[in-house]
């Protein structure tokens, strides 16, 4: 054990924080990886789903928490529940079912029948067991979950800060702030795009947080907005912008100042690109104020909100990571709309997201593409540093951490710093 | 709806045969200004996720209708996409054609694809079932739908930097 731990014992080397320098191994050594999935992912808050992805009592949706499988239901009485889906007996998965609505889960190879919240309830001849055999002892490994804003966020951390603490003030306002795309509706989540990437976890923990490749990688993208759109997207030339550090790892890249409150200056014109979205609610009898509400809701919010470590709230839609090995991991691009909202305004939302996200989007496999390239790249010249040290130069203090250019690399020194605080514990 | 068993389904499989052949053949030589222009106007190109078919209402993979299209093949052509610059190369078969119905001048065909995609060296194998609407017109087959719906549709999937 102590050899181990020596091996990474200089963090320093690993990230260099006063030069903002990480080392071309953080994406590589498989060892590191491992102790990555015990200190970090299986001691923070990690974010396993929407609770309108499981609305229902009894319904449930299988999600990660670093390598582990979870479950994560709500039972009778509405509470949620997050277990880990491995039967108590020898092992199996209980549920291979990605999403659905059950009264109970019962292990396929023995029969175990597990309750909603994970105890153990009954099993076929308990008699070789013999009388001191005590069921509750053999419930579901349990994790303590939290929701906050409909985000729901599982820990195998007992002694864990509330959730609510772990985000702080200024994450909780953008939250609130980002959810405001429901348009006065509960934000509801409407499909996901899911896709692999041969790259390590970190890759795109920096990505959710650069404002910089944007207008390079996503040229292709732009290309095909209408032009109010894509000046709106042009916000590394206007550079009214900024990233900021909230802590704990978490950042916010404010791209489009003026999406920042999508409640603020509802009195303005519609843009010309939803007028025929808003003739279309119009259409169907919602007064004015509520149109425009609307409208302004489907085109997201201005920003990227990053939590620590596998979160984002990316302008219209929420980017989800999952760990797999030290060169691979999983990406979800989850749509998000508006419950019982219009229609039309459902549709659109979807249709931008498929312009974009996922495999086939304008985008995504974009990203994707300089994702592999960074793990390609990082075969040759091993002693060179990854440079995160943009933006340093011109970075001052903001409200809650530093603040930088939008495209500074503030967000990613914030998760690195977080990264170095969890793998030195 | 004109009766299957009065069409010469033969003749008929033939023909939408050669014509969906010729259209993978398009796709794999990324023939893609010619592809454009077997469309209809109106026609839809989709590939969806999971069981579903209210396609306008559900999250797809893509939902192209004659502008998304155009603006789809324009970001392949254009050289400014780094995953289509060089794009994958792609070998396709299509197979297992049933002609489904045959209603005025549109007839349904369904079949089965495979493709295999190579890039940096690595080879990834894709199958699904497609459902094309072809429209008789004066100048021959117009596609007016396709639908092709890879297995796993709705899971862990990669990028794609041609069509299917
Ligand atoms: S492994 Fe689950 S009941 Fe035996
Ligand atoms: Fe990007």
């Amino acid at each position: 054990m102590s050899l181990d731990t020596l091996k990474f014992s200089d963090l320093d080397a690993l990230y260099d924080e006063e030069n903002a320098l990480v080392a071309t191994s953080m994406y590589e050594d498989p060892d590191l990886f491992a102790e990555e999935m015990e200190k970090i992912f299986k001691n923070t808050w990690v974010w396993v789903a929407h609770e309108s992805e499981f609305p229902d009592k009894g319904s449930f949706k299988l999600s990660n928490v670093g390598l582990e499988p979870v479950i994560v239901v709500r039972d009778r009485k509405g509470v949620i529940h997050c277990m880990v889906n491995r039967c108590r007996h020898r092992a199996a998965t209980v549920c291979e079912v990605k999403k659905g609505k059950t009264s109970s889960f019962q292990c396929p190879y023995h029969g175990w029948g597990y309750g909603l919240d994970g105890s153990l309830r009954a099993l076929p001849y308990p008699e070789q067991y013999g009388d001191d055999f005590n069921k509750e002892q053999h419930g579901l490994l349990k994790l303590r979950t939290e929701a906050y804003n409909g985000m729901v966020f599982a820990t195998f951390k007992e002694d864990i800060e509330p959730l609510e603490e772990f985000l702080g003030p200024a994450v909780c306002r953008y939250i609130d702030l980002f959810m405001k795309q429901g348009g006065g509706f509960p934000v509801k989540v409407l499909g996901e795009h899911q896709f692999s990437v041969p790259m390590n976890w970190k890759v795109q923990l920096e990505n959710t947080t650069d404002a910089y490749h944007f207008p390079i990688v996503h040229k292709s993208f732009m290309q095909t907005l209408d032009g109010a759109t894509e000046e709106m997207f042009d916000f590394l030339d206007k550079g009214r912008g900024w990233v900021e550090d909230l802590g704990n790892g978490h950042s916010i890249m404010m791209m489009i100042p003026e999406l920042e409150d999508l409640d603020a200056d509802l009195d303005q014109p519609i843009p010309e690109r939803f007028e025929e979205l808003a003739a279309e609610i119009r259409a169907e009898g919602y007064p004015e104020d509520q149109v425009k509400k609307i409208v302004r809701a489907v085109g997201g919010a201005g920003f990227n909100l990053n939590l620590f470590p596998n979160v984002s709230f990316s302008l219209a839609f929420f980017r989800v990571l999952t760990p797999i090995n030290v060169e691979k991991t999983d990406i979800r691009h989850i749509a998000i709309g508006m419950d019982g909202g219009p229609d039309a305004a459902n549709q659109m939302r979807l249709r931008l997201h498929e312009h974009f996200q996922g495999p086939m989007g304008f985008g995504s496999p974009d990203d994707a593409e300089v994702w592999e390239r960074v793990q390609r790249g990082t075969k040759g010249g091993e002693t060179l540093p990854i440079l995160v040290n943009r933006g340093l130069v011109d970075e001052e203090p903001g409200p809650t951490g530093p603040r930088g250019h939008i495209s500074a690399e503030t967000g990613m020194r914030a998760a690195y710093k977080m990264w170095k605080r969890m793998m030195s514990k | 709806m004109t009766e299957m068993s009065k069409i010469d389904t033969r003749a008929l499989l033939a023909d939408v045969t050669e014509f969906i052949w010729a259209e993978g053949a398009m796709l794999d030589a990324k023939e893609y200004d010619a592809w454009l222009e077997l469309w209809t106007e109106d026609g839809l190109y989709i590939m969806p996720m999971g069981a579903g078919d209210d396609y306008k209402n559900q999250l797809n993979l893509c939902y192209d209708n004659a502008k998304m299209r155009r603006d789809r093949i324009g970001r392949f052509q254009r050289g400014f996409s780094i995953s289509s610059a060089p794009p994958a190369e792609t070998v396709r078969t299509l197979s297992r054609f049933r002609i489904e119905a045959a209603e005025g001048d549109l007839i349904t065909v369904s079949c089965a694809e495979h493709l295999v995609e190579d890039k940096f060296g690595r080879q990834r194998i894709w199958a699904g079932n497609a459902l094309y609407t072809l429209k008789v017109t004066d100048g021959g087959f117009k596609l007016h739908g396709k639908i092709v719906r890879l297995l796993n549709s709705d899971g862990m999937l990669n990028s794609f930097s041609y069509l299917f």
